[in-house]
Order: structure tokens, then sequence, then C-alpha cells
């Protein structure tokens, strides 16, 4: 059952083999189980999952199932849920319980989803390992000396682990993709726009956008559909047509031995140079022969500006949180220091015992950034180069579909590796922000091992709004190999 | 040696949306505390800030008021201003900042030297605070978002004015403007129009002074004290060879003096950059047309049509002018009359104002509306009474007794104009008073008054005095 897809899961309920009463305890007993070694979760509240889960019980019941009806899944501690704590990785909301839902709790409620509980991440997803929460580390369910990646590491392990049959994440830049890469699972980030920020906790609001993470293509396709729509609370969403992003994947295809033929991949020669180490770049190689197996075509292309990514990224990222984070003062709700003198030190005090050692590392360097004299020299900057990575796509998607490479430079590094380094830790980066940049759609899945028996993940990155093009091309190759189905030792 | 006053004015207008500028809360004034604010005025996390399009048509509308469709820009940009304060939850204000939605215009004023253009730099939209309250909280202060996203539309003048007198008609003008426009209510004890005075002081043809600015003066009155106060100041703080340093100060009124807020070295970095939360403001060409086609005829167009097309004087067109409800009255009127405009405007100015103001009453808590002061214009313009009469007329009207017909007829006011009537009586009077007709004969003007008075006397005043005058005249002449 653990190993079931979303589809399977659905039949299930709705045959009435299991009820989601049930689904959702087994889950519970396995959270119960696996969660104290490899610390995913951290709010687990098994009255209000199940109190939902019996009324996805009673819609079954009644014939109203909805596409999710029953199914729990697990919710990246970023999201606002009405009545759970929403800490944000942080101790500055560990006391903070939301009083509403975000706009995509609404519509997985909506769609009959279970929130099965909070996962761990890093500190307002400042992190690309999912060590600077104030909850502590999240151990890689395939090596628990090993980092899940980050700052979705929490969902990104539950789901590995088969906590969850899918969980929400966040990618601002890299935050869903690198842990999916890292944890050996399937993770999307969408085109900016596509899923309301309503309700996420704001992190660098030009480049977050959410997205599901689940453990193949066709599952990802049904979350992002339960996900994504127009919201109205946030101004950066975009009004478009409803959209089924499952609807290529049951396309019958002409020729069933080369079912992606015509299919033009893109392959950046700036993502397989000096950095990329021999594992992951073996791994990628051989799924790259597989597509082409598949019927695609293999174009090489150039991203000429791919080296500027990282250093915009963090310039604009800070920037922009040090601006969003200022809200967290003590003031109105959060942690406030227990002793303080006058206002300065209260707001001093409180932030300086509520924020973690990134968060205030970036709110230093946004705050240097936009300061009087340097706005030009980095923001602007920042945006302009911000500006020549989107042209580089744009000229790239004219020769190609989709680009293709690794999610990340390596296979899960080790706990700690990278924790005294930002440099080296931000460098991990490299093939991930240029998306969130562009506010290009992205997404990971696994295709293979390496050192260490650890998941390497592929990037299939896109056009705007080609989702469901990505998804397909991903789907295919899932029906071709067996990586995505591979699970880690010791979880069973 | 004379010294020259230069002064600069921002204000912060209050739009009267019903809601706020990025939330669907409301805006009422003088709700209990935090109830009209929500989950994005105490900015939760998560919250994200949603436009409210009638804060960008008031800003419109103002923008054609003051300049035309040129003035109105078609891309502006929210940017977040940062800073700390408690009745600041975001940590940052959203406000225009290298992208005002209006770039320049101007407001004309009338002074002792007559008409004066004032050029205006910008106007920009934002967010109003919160408040801390600092009393009754036992050394603890208490906070109130009610007001935190309130739409402010914030008018920034060109240093222009150079008088307390200036800056204070300017300050009227731009407050009729934008009631006028229907953009703001101009309730200053609550806030909703507050100034703000840069000051500064040269010598004639000298660049400008350093300036200082007063904060937050919300009254007319003390926007007059304190630029006095702050001139007198600064002249003697030169003329005793000190220098001035820029500065924000406040008035007290109370004292009468400003005093040091904080100096230029105490200013934030407030690390402006625009709002990722927010799309750039894109106005098309139709929407600016749209809105102007509902415009209402500005105070200016409508002073200069009552001065040409009514042959008012430029003085009773100002004061007719001064707000929309006055010139909506005259405007009632004289249509109800069907012209009359003089009468109609020295009666407006003169009995109507001044009962008002003995009242302590605005033109809209009236006990006379306009078609009931027509009724009685009415009766001065059909010859049925004297103006003398309409007085006593009116004051009944003011006290409820009725409209001007029916105060007449009960009263018997109606005035005599039937000339055998008036005839008989003048020759009742010539007869009685031999003396003051020989004295006329010999030259003595003033008999002639006397004789006018005698008749109106026999008539009880209600004889009428053009035609008394002329049938005297007549008879005296034979």
């Amino acid at each position: 059952m653990f190993n079931s897809t979303l589809k399977q899961l659905s039949a299930l309920l709705a045959q009435k083999k299991i009820s989601s009463a049930e689904l959702t305890q087994s889950y519970l007993d396995r959270v119960a189980r696996l969660n104290p070694a490899l610390n995913a979760f951290v709010t687990v509240d098994a009255d209000k999952s199940l109190a939902q889960a019996r009324a996805a019980d009673a819609l079954i019941a009644a014939g109203k199932a909805q596409p999710l009806s029953g199914i729990p899944v697990a919710h990246k501690d970023i999201f606002c849920a009405k009545g759970w704590r929403t800490s944000c990785g942080s101790k500055m909301l560990s006391n903070f319980v939301s009083p509403y839902d975000a706009h995509v709790v609404e519509k997985l409620n909506a769609a009959g989803a279970v929130i099965l509980g909070k996962t761990n991440m890093d500190e307002f997803a400042m992190g690309s390992s999912t060590e600077t929460c104030y909850f502590g580390p999240v151990k890689n369910p395939w090596d628990r000396t090993r980092v899940p990646g980050g700052s979705s590491g929490g969902s990104a392990a539950a789901v590995a682990a088969r906590m969850a049959p899918a969980a929400l994440g966040t990618d601002t830049g890299g935050s869903i993709r690198q842990p999916a890469a890292f944890s050996g699972i399937c993770g999307l980030k969408p085109t900016y726009g596509v899923v309301s920020r309503y309700g996420m906790i704001a992190f660098a609001s030009s480049l977050d956008q959410g997205g599901p993470m689940a453990r193949s293509a066709e599952d990802l396709a049904l979350m992002l559909n339960a996900m994504a729509g127009f919201d109205a609370r946030d101004s950066t969403s975009l009004e478009r047509p409803a959209e089924d992003f499952a609807r290529l994947l049951e396309a019958s295809a002409a020729d069933r031995a080369r079912p992606l033929a015509g299919l033009r991949i893109g392959v950046p020669k700036e993502y397989f140079g000096d950095g990329l180490s021999g594992d992951v770049a073996a791994a990628v190689e051989a799924a790259l022969a597989q597509f082409e197996k598949l019927g695609a075509r293999r174009i090489a292309i150039s991203l000429p500006n791919t080296g500027l990514s990282v250093p915009a990224y963090y310039v604009i990222a800070p920037a922009e949180a040090s601006s969003n984070l200022s809200r967290f003062d003590g003031v109105r709700y959060g942690y406030r220091a227990p002793e303080y003198g006058d206002l300065a030190d209260m707001y001093a005090k409180s932030r300086a015992q509520g924020f973690g050692a990134e968060v205030k590392r970036r709110i230093l360097i946004g705050t240097y950034v936009l300061s009087h004299g340097y706005y030009d020299a980095y923001y602007l900057k920042a945006q302009k180069i911000r500006r020549l990575i989107a042209q580089d796509f744009t000229a790239a998607y004219k020769q190609c579909d989709l680009i293709m490479g690794p999610t990340s430079p390596s296979v899960a590094f080790a706990l700690g590796a990278k924790a005294s380094d930002p440099v080296q830790m931000y460098l991990n980066d490299i093939y991930t922000v240029a998306a969130n940049l562009a506010g290009l759609p992205a997404m990971s899945i696994p295709c293979g091992f390496g050192e260490g028996g650890l998941p390497v993940g592929l990037q299939i990155a896109g056009n705007y709004f080609a989702e469901a093009k990505m998804l397909h091309a991903a789907h295919r190759y899932q029906l071709a190999t067996d990586w995505h189905l591979r699970q880690p030792a010791g979880v069973e | 040696m004379d010294w020259e006053t230069v002064i600069g004015i921002e204000t912060h207008a209050q739009l009267s949306t019903v809601s706020k500028i990025f939330s669907g809360a409301a805006t009422q004034f003088g709700a209990p505390p935090n109830v009209q604010a929500c989950a994005v005025d105490i900015a939760l996390p998560g919250v994200l800030p949603v436009l409210n399009k009638g804060a960008v048509e008031r800003a419109i509308r103002f923008g054609l008021a003051v300049g035309g469709p040129e003035v109105i820009s078609r891309r502006s940009v929210f940017a977040r201003k940062n800073y700390f304060y408690p009745d600041l939850p975001k940590g940052y204000q959203i406000s225009q900042f290298e992208l005002p939605i209006v770039t320049g215009g101007a407001i004309s004023i009338l002074t002792q030297d007559g008409e004066k253009t004032v050029r205006l730099t910008r106007a920009h939209l934002e967010e109003d605070a919160g408040k801390s309250l600092h009393e009754d909280f036992h050394g603890m202060s208490g906070i109130d978002l009610n007001r935190a996203g309130t739409p402010l539309l914030e008018i920034v003048s060109e240093p222009d004015m150079r008088s307390a007198e200036e800056a204070v008609a300017y300050a009227k003008a731009l407050h009729a403007l934008v009631r006028w426009i229907g953009i703001c209510d101009g309730n200053m004890q609550e806030g909703s129009f507050r100034c703000d005075a840069n000051v500064s002081v040269r010598r004639p043809g000298a660049a400008l002074g350093t300036r200082r600015e007063i904060k937050n003066l919300n009254s007319f009155r003390f926007l007059q004290q304190a630029i006095e106060y702050e001139v007198r100041w600064q002249i003697e703080t030169l003329q005793d060879g000190g220098s001035i340093q820029q500065a924000t100060v406040l008035f007290d009124p109370d004292t009468g003096q400003t005093r040091m807020m904080r100096t230029k070295e105490d200013a934030h970095d407030y690390r402006y950059f625009p709002d990722p939360d927010l799309l750039p403001l894109v106005v098309s060409d139709e929407t600016i047309e749209q809105i102007r086609c509902e415009l209402p005829e500005l105070p200016q167009a409508k002073r200069e049509r009552y001065i040409r097309d009514h042959q008012l004087s430029a003085y009773d067109a100002g004061v007719l002018t001064s707000s929309r409800e006055v010139a909506d009255y005259y405007e009632d009127l004289v249509k109800a009359l069907g012209g009359g405009h003089k009468l109609a405007a020295s009666w407006i100015t003169g009995e109507f104002f001044g009962a008002l103001k003995r009242a302590g009453l605005e033109i809209s808590q009236s006990p006379i509306g306009s078609r009931q002061l027509a009724g009685l214009l009415q009766q001065i313009l059909d010859a049925v009474i004297s103006g003398k009469t309409a007085k006593d007329v009116f004051d009944a009207m003011w006290n409820g007794e009725g409209e001007a017909a029916a105060i007449i007829e009960a009263k018997g006011l109606k005035q005599i104009s039937d000339a055998g009537e008036l005839e008989r009586v003048i020759d009742g009077v010539l007869a009685a008073n031999q003396k003051s007709v020989e004295e006329y004969r010999a030259g003595k003007e003033k008999a002639f008054n006397a004789l006018v008075g005698q008749a109106m006397k026999a008539t009880r005043g209600k004889g009428n005095p053009a035609q008394i005058n002329e049938i005297l005249k007549k008879k005296l002449a034979r």
C-alpha cells in the first residue's frame, strides 16, 4: 500500500477497499515509527487528520468524491493551515498557529485531501540541506548521515521514506527540485504565478513558487491539478483557463516504441562543466540516452549567463527576504524576547533570539544590497542579469522543446559538510536558480544512483506553461525505467 | 535687510474608499481599536496585498483636476519603504517612490495680489500606518491598526509659496478641490487631510535656504501659526549669526512653538525597492478618458463661467465656488428662478451665509433649501414684496414658519403696487406735511426722504418703494 500511486489509492478508496480513516491511520503509524530517526515531520496532529479523513469518507460514501478524496498529503510547514502550528522551520514562529488557510491548502482541502502533518524545512526556506531548521536537521532516508537536500527536505524525506504518498513543497532557488534529487523522488516547480502564493510564507516574493513532490510524474500531475489556479488575493497569480496537467499522459503515441519522436531536448554545455561530479554526469548521460531511445532528439545548446545566476540570485533573494522578514518583530505574534529594555532593544533581542544564523546572514546581505549607495551596484545590476538569463532561455527555446541536465552537481552530501561554508552551499544551486530567476517551470526526477548508492536527479525544464509537456516526457521515461520505483533500505 | 520666506507643502489626503488600499477591511473612522484590521492589515505570515481600484480611480481624478491626462503616469510602481515601528505591521510601508501616478500639475490660489499658480511636483498613492497609543497602558504602548492600510494620496507642491497666508490659501484651495472631486472627505479633525510644511528663508534673489519640515499640521490655523513661528525663529537664528540645520520639527499648539523631532543625521535609510508582491500599475488612455467624462465641472471653470455668463463679481464667483455644496446650492437656486443670478449671488453671500454662520451650521444642514430660497427671491422679482420685507420673510422661513408665499399671505406683507391707492396715500402725506414739501421745493433734498418715510409709514411698510419714489417726484415737480 505504501508504494501505491495516488491513482491506485484513489481507486482503493472509491471501491471502499480501505477507508480514508484507515489509510490515514496507517500513514500516521508509519510516521510515528520512522520520524524519530528522520525528523521529516515537525507537527503531527492525529485528531485533526483523522477528522478530515472521516469527512472524506463521508463524501466518498455519498458519491461526492473529489480527485484526491481521502488521500493524506504532507505539507511543508511554510503553508498556513487553519488551526495548525505553522512555524516555517523557525523559533520565531514556533508558537504561531495560523488562523487561516493558504490558497493551496484551501484547494487541497476542496480536492478532498487530508493534511497528514507539517514537514520540516530550512528556516524560512533558506538553505539547501534542511539543516538550518529550528527543529533539528532532517536525515536522508537513503543514508542517515547525509542531508536530504533543502529547503523542502522534510517533504522529500517523507515521500522517499513512504511516510506520505505526496507532499507540498516550495521552490525559490531549487528547494523542491534539489531535495527531490537528493532523496530519489520527483518534484516540480511550476511557472511563476501558476500556484498562488497567498498563505505561503514569503521568502523571496518574485521567486517563490509552490509545487508538488511525489514518487512519479503521474502523481505530480494529479497534485498540480489540485494546487494550481488563479487567486485574486495574489496579484502575481496568473488568470488562465483551468488546465489538466495530466492531459498528455494518456495520449496514445503513434509509435509506441518511440513515443517521444519529434521532441527536441536541449542540453546546455554550461551544465556539464567544472564542478559536476562524475557519478552524476554518468547517470544524466544515461538518462539522455534513454530519452533518445524513446525518440527524442538531443541538441547541444548554450545558456551563456548560467554562471551569473547564483550571484544574481544571492542578491535578489536576500534583498526581498530582508524586507519580507521585517514583519517578524515580536509585536503582534511570534517570538518576543522575554526580557528587553526599550523598543529598539525589544526588536533587536526578539530577532536576534528568534532567527537562526543563516536567516540573519541573508537579512544582513539583503539589507546591505538595498542600502543607499549600493542599490544600483547590487540590486539593479542583479535585476539586469535576471533579464539576460531570461533572454538566454527565450533564445534556447527557439531551438528546443525541453532542456535537460543535472538537478544538482553532486549526490546528497554529508550532514554538516557544507554548513560552515555558505558559498559552497550556495553553489549547490547552480543548475536550479535560473528557472526561478526567469519564472520558468522545471522539475526533477530520479535517473539513477551515484556515489554511495545515493540517488541522482535529472532536471527537466520547459518554457512558460510547458508543465504538461514536461510531465509527459517524464512519464514516458518512467514507463521505460524503474529508477522512481526504487526505495531506500531500512524504511520498509 | 529683507528676508524672503519659501514654503513647499506635502499633503496627505485620505482617499474616500470604503475599503483599504490593499485589503478588504473597512476604513470608517472611530471604530473600536483593531476591529477594522484584517489578516493583511496586521501582516500575518503569508498574506499579500491587492490594490484597490477605487484608490487608483481617485488618484486619476486628482491628476485630471490639476493637470489633465498628460500628468497621469501610464505606468507607475509601488515600492517598499522599510523601517521598523510597532504601528507599521509589515515593517515596511507600500508607497510609490520613483514612479508616482501623478507627475506635475498646478493649483491656482487667490492672494492679496490676485491669482497665483502653485506648481505640484507629484502625487502618489500609499498606505497609512496604524496608531500607537502611549497613554492608558501603564508604561506600555497600545497599537490600533484600524488606520493601517488606509489609502492616502500624498500631494507634494513645489516651493512656490512666499508667506504663511499663501500657504494657507494653497492648503484651502487643495482642500476644497479634493472634496470637490469627491476623493477625500476633508475632515481635518479626523486626520483625513493633513499637511507638512517645508519652510526656509533667504535673502531675495539668493539660493534656497536650508529647510525645516513641520510635520502633521491638521488645521489651517495651526498651519499659519506654525509657519509664522518657524519663519521668525529662522530669521532670528540667522540674524544672531546662527545657521539652520535640516530637520523635522513638530508644532505644539499649546505653546505656539515648533520643536525639533530629528535632524537629517538621524534620517532612516528606507531601502526603497519595487514591491515584488504588486505588479506595476498600468493605466490606459481609455480608463483616463472614462474618468475624465465623469469628472464634475471644476471650481476654476465654474468661477470663470459665473463671471462671464452670470456677470457676477470675481469676489462673488470666488465665494460661490469655495465648495461644491455652495456652487450646487447657487446653481439649483438660479435654475429654479430661471435667472436672477446677481440677486441669488447677493442673497447667498449675504443673508444666507450670515444666518448659517450665526447658527453655526454647514450648508448641508440649512433649514432653507435652494428651492425654498428661490420661492422667496421670486416674490422679490415679481415685486410682491420689497427686499427689506424679504429679510423678515427669510427670518420667518429660517424659524420654520413655512414657505415664502404662505408667510407673506399669512402676515399680510404683500407690497402695495396699485398706483391709484399709492397716489391717494401720497396725496394725504403731502397734505399733512406741507412744511417738508416747502423745504424740498426750497432745495432741501433731505425733505424728500422724510416724505418717503411718511409714505412707507402710511402703508405700514408695504408700499412699493420704487413706485412711491416715482409718484412723489412726479407730484412734487408740479
